[in-house]
């Protein structure tokens, strides 16, 4: 299990460090989003609520980019064939492909977030804030990347492929934007840097537990054929 | 398989207790002393949405079912399920939105957490249908609807929990909960609507349920009189299909 999933993550980064795609495309579309921003609201910096809206929004538009390609080569070129045709688990699949489109959102956050501070953060962040905020963004990052790889392999396999994803992933992240603008609010007040709801981790983390059970048990389904 | 048994019972079994249901609440329980008239509109709207709700993780329950015997009837279920409390659960946004226009002056509010939430399982449900039709292949359709109706089905607490905490405060309310501060007489009239509405659902269920499998029956009787080319080709289709030849 472990031999499978360290395979298919290596060829999963390599393929993207080879050939880069989703990251960038994901990047790029980000920055953008957060120029769109500041015209739509015709704002010059943002602060506490709208500053965590702001974050949320484009983040997780940004990730749906990144989860409608996530098993389009495999399909295409017959990756998936190639998988079902090894003796191995399937959840290594499922583990690997969540790892990779976590480790996507890490990097595209390492552009967001500096690009977000630089252009429309009103309050700077100190290193205090700015650990929090990794925190929160590594617990949704967790379930974003769990529940795209469900939603990923749902619509890959559909004609309407890039129309489900967002239908499908968008209300059940609906906690996850939740707790991502509660969580990140305080930290970007103007009056200074507030401490972090735990109750919102609470709930990060219980969302990414049930969805990461969830998946578990029904990954093997929708790679059957 | 036939769902047409009890069919009759169960309509007028159904048709009867709403009937008492509404009777019960227009004449037999108190009149609220703070909303008035306009509170008649829980004992509808309330039932509804708990109907709606059993009726999605109903829907779940039969999906755990197909997975684990691949049997495509009881994705048949799930999807009738699924369907008809997707049919209920507008209405339960339309007569909560009315509630809310009476008792706040606005068509929608968003501190009120219940029907937050309701709204965002109905639109998450709303994408099962066009994800049943974009999958050709019946049976690997069937799979992928019963994996969506599991991970949906248990959304559905997640999202409350979370819906719910989102919340500052809630707005003061005159029963705040449905069998908590409610008056005797309003209680008896709310339960008999309760299980109105869970009989009207069940009526509902099983016609569609004898609809579908007969007509099932119907192709595969075709089938077997004219031979399996002459049953005109199904179109594609976002409900369920059981094979023609068994």
């Amino acid at each position: 299990m472990r031999r499978a999933v360290g395979a298919l993550l290596r060829k999963e980064l390599r393929l993207e460090l080879r050939a880069p795609q989703s990251v960038p495309a994901m990047a790029l579309f980000s920055v953008t989003t957060l120029v769109l921003f500041h015209f739509a609201l015709q704002r010059g910096e943002v602060d506490g609520d709208l500053a965590a809206g702001v974050l949320c929004v484009t983040l997780l538009f940004a990730a749906m980019l990144g989860v409608s390609r996530l098993f389009v080569a495999d399909r295409e070129e017959g990756g998936l064939d190639g998988f079902l045709l090894a003796p191995v688990d399937r959840t290594a699949l499922l583990v690997a492909k969540a790892v990779a489109l976590g480790a996507f959102l890490v990097a595209v956050e390492c552009v967001l977030v500096p690009a977000f501070v630089f252009l429309l953060l009103g309050p700077a962040l100190d290193a205090a804030a700015f650990a929090r905020l990794a925190l929160v963004l590594l617990l949704v990052d967790a379930g974003v990347a769990v529940v795209g790889t469900l939603v990923g392999a749902i619509a890959v396999q559909t004609r309407a492929r890039d129309l489900l994803v967002p239908l499908l992933a968008l209300p059940l992240l609906m906690p996850v934007v939740i707790a991502l603008a509660k969580a990140t609010t305080p930290l970007f007040l103007a009056a200074g840097a507030g401490s972090l709801p735990v109750r919102w981790l609470g709930i990060l983390a219980l969302y990414d537990l049930v969805f990461g059970l969830l998946a578990y048990g029904l990954f093997d389904f929708l790679v059957e054929d | 398989m036939l769902y047409g048994k009890r069919l009759r019972g169960l309509s007028i079994a159904a048709f009867v207790t709403l009937t008492a249901g509404i009777a019960l609440a227009f004449f037999y329980a108190p009149m609220d002393a703070d909303q008035g008239f306009m509170q008649k509109i829980f004992y509808v709207h309330v039932p509804l949405a708990m109907v709606a709700l059993g009726g999605f993780v109903f829907g779940g329950a039969m999906a755990i079912q197909h997975l684990r015997t691949r049997d495509p009837r009881y994705d048949l279920r799930s999807y009738v399920a699924i369907h008809l409390s997707l049919i209920l659960g507008a209405g339960v946004l339309i007569t909560g939105s009315i509630w809310a226009r009476a008792s706040w002056g606005h068509w929608w509010v968003w501190d009120e957490p219940t029907l937050v939430s309701f709204l965002i399982v109905f639109l998450l449900y709303a994408t099962y249908q066009p994800l049943r039709f974009s999958i050709d292949d019946p049976e690997k359709q069937a799979r992928y609807a019963s994996v969506f109706a599991i991970t949906a089905g248990a959304f559905v607490p997640l999202n409350f929990l979370a819906v719910r905490l989102a919340q500052a405060y809630t707005h003061p309310r005159v029963f705040a909960t449905a069998n908590g501060g409610l008056p005797a007489r309003m209680q008896v009239a709310f339960y008999v609507m309760l299980v109105g509405m869970a009989l009207l659902y069940a009526t509902l269920w099983k016609y569609e349920m004898a609809s579908k499998s007969t007509s099932w029956q119907l192709r595969r009787l075709r089938a077997k009189l004219a031979g399996e080319e002459s049953a005109a080709p199904r179109g594609r289709s976002a409900a369920p299909s059981l094979p023609t030849t068994t």
